[in-house]
């Protein structure tokens, strides 16, 4: 029984919803809708999840004074100050958004900062991998070498500056090999979609329940 | 005493340290940005789409606008997003704002609001930014039928139905063009169920890395632009005759990429040139 009713309502609720795919007229599109909302409630409660698991994981940290415990304090403070600026910013303006709000202070000079220094380290790093990884060691490799260089070159003013054929060749490698590549990629991943999407309506794949 | 092997210069070139890689990266880089150079950038024809797309709407019409971004992608989506919205409010076409990663919507709300200042545009009237819903396959799908479901109210708690712009906006069939701007899979969703499913308008703005992932919806005809990159936000810059800081920022990144050219010429020429010394068993 434990295993026959969750198995049941995700046959009938997975059917119902690619019926009302095709047939989205009453009553399957109000029912998809409805469906819809809770689904994007339950969303949100997922995040609630999220929050207990990181304040559990970082105060058991703090209180074995784990490895590291100094950072779980400065996280931790960072949530409980920003949800405090969010609440106050809420009051205060009526939306914690309100570009005068202490939250969109936070936000502009912390958050938005340290998002673009981490990211921005990529640049770094991605020039020394290039430099280290497209080596001609064989003819696969030169393959790669070559059209990296010239997708480059393409990309950038003095690329076209230097010769039109750079940009042609640029726009033609994304064009043709990339975008059939690509496309083979997004095929097999949606076969796979389905196939696994069929699985769990049918009951083959049970790993959720586990 | 303990000498260590003085090494060729090929041998050097097959090897440089990382640390002086990274020293001149950040040289090169941040001298084309201190001093501000860079010319106009031509446009290509996948960001003429996108531009063509949003010049197709007239005085009235409504411009869906996503954002799918945060600050670690800024750098090339915020002046696309900023050109998009000054080409919209230039000819008096409705914006509606909304998104899919929590943490960057209000940096599309910031740039929202700047640009509306530009052009005396008001909220609720003019423009409107309905927030942030979480499940956002369940968004699109849901916006399909009544936005209402699903964005009861915009981000500051003000029903929709009160607020003009959007007193008679209810699904897809209401919005003549979504524009979105993406560093993620978002894009593959937008077009599954906005595009697929309702025949949603609709032209993207995407990273560098993201734009191969959209080649195949441009192709197919399923999105009408994609704008890539930072010569993407360049190109579109040129096409509505505001310079900003797509522009501004292209010569950084030329010179970064003849840079990294420079670096992998250099390593394939220390590699081939030190290639039998390094096949020789050691003595």
């Amino acid at each position: 029984m434990r295993r026959a009713v969750p198995l049941a309502i995700t046959f009938l609720t997975g059917l119902f919803l690619v019926v009302s795919f095709f047939i989205p007229h009453r009553p399957f599109g109000e029912l998809e809708q409805r469906l819809l909302v809770w689904f994007a409630i339950v969303a949100g409660f997922t995040m609630l999840l999220g929050v207990d698991n990181l304040i559990r994981s970082h105060a058991r940290k703090i209180t074995r004074t784990s490895e590291g415990w100094g950072h779980s304090v400065v996280l931790l403070v960072g949530l409980v100050a920003t949800v405090v600026v969010g609440v106050i910013g809420r009051v205060q303006f009526g939306s914690p958004f309100h570009l005068q709000s202490p939250f969109m202070f936070i936000y502009s000079y912390t958050i938005v900062p340290l998002q673009a220094t981490m990211f921005a380290l990529l640049a770094f790093f991605i020039a020394s991998a290039s430099y280290r990884a497209f080596r001609a060691r064989n003819w696969v490799a030169t393959l790669l070498l070559v059209s990296a260089v010239i997708v480059m070159l393409g990309r950038i003013p003095i690329g076209a500056a230097m010769s039109e054929f750079f940009p042609w060749m640029q726009e033609w490698i994304m064009t043709v090999p990339q975008l059939a590549a690509k496309r083979g990629i997004q095929i097999g991943a949606a076969l796979g979609a389905v196939s696994m999407s069929l699985r769990i309506i049918l009951g083959i794949e049970r790993s959720y329940l586990s | 005493m303990d000498e260590r092997p003085r090494r060729s210069f090929w041998e050097i070139m097959n090897d440089i340290d990382r640390r002086i890689i990274f020293v001149i990266l950040f040289v090169v880089v941040a001298i084309p940005l201190v001093l501000k150079v860079g010319g106009t950038i031509p446009p290509t024809a996948p960001v003429e789409g996108a531009h063509e797309a949003v010049e197709s709407l007239e005085a009235g019409d409504y411009l869906m606008v996503s954002i799918d971004f945060d600050a670690t992608s800024a750098p090339e989506l915020m002046p696309m997003l900023r050109s998009v919205l000054r080409q919209a409010f230039a000819k008096d076409v409705k914006v509606i704002m909304l998104g899919h990663i929590a943490i960057g919507l209000p940096l599309g709300h910031m740039a929202l609001e700047q640009v509306a200042a530009e052009y005396d545009a008001e909220y609720g009237v003019d423009y409107v930014d309905l927030g942030y819903r979480p499940g956002y396959i369940a968004v699109m799908i849901a916006m399909g039928r009544e936005i209402e479901d699903i964005f009861r109210t915009d981000y500051q708690g003000t029903s929709i139905r009160e607020m003009p712009i959007t007193a008679d906006v209810h699904s897809y069939a209401d919005i003549d063009l979504l524009f979105g701007f993406e560093h993620g899979a978002v894009i593959d969703y937008w077009v599954r169920y906005a595009q697929a499913r309702f025949d949603q308008r609709m032209a993207f703005g995407t990273t560098a890395v993201m734009a191969p992932d959209a080649y195949p919806y441009l192709q197919s005809g399923q999105i009408e632009g994609l704008v890539g990159g930072l010569k993407g936000a360049a190109e579109y810059e040129t096409l509505i005759g505001q310079p900003g800081l797509g522009t501004r920022g292209m010569p950084a990144q030329e010179w970064g990429h003849l840079l990294v050219i420079g670096f992998i010429v250099l390593g394939n020429l220390g590699y081939f040139f030190t290639r039998g010394k390094q096949r020789k068993p050691a003595a």
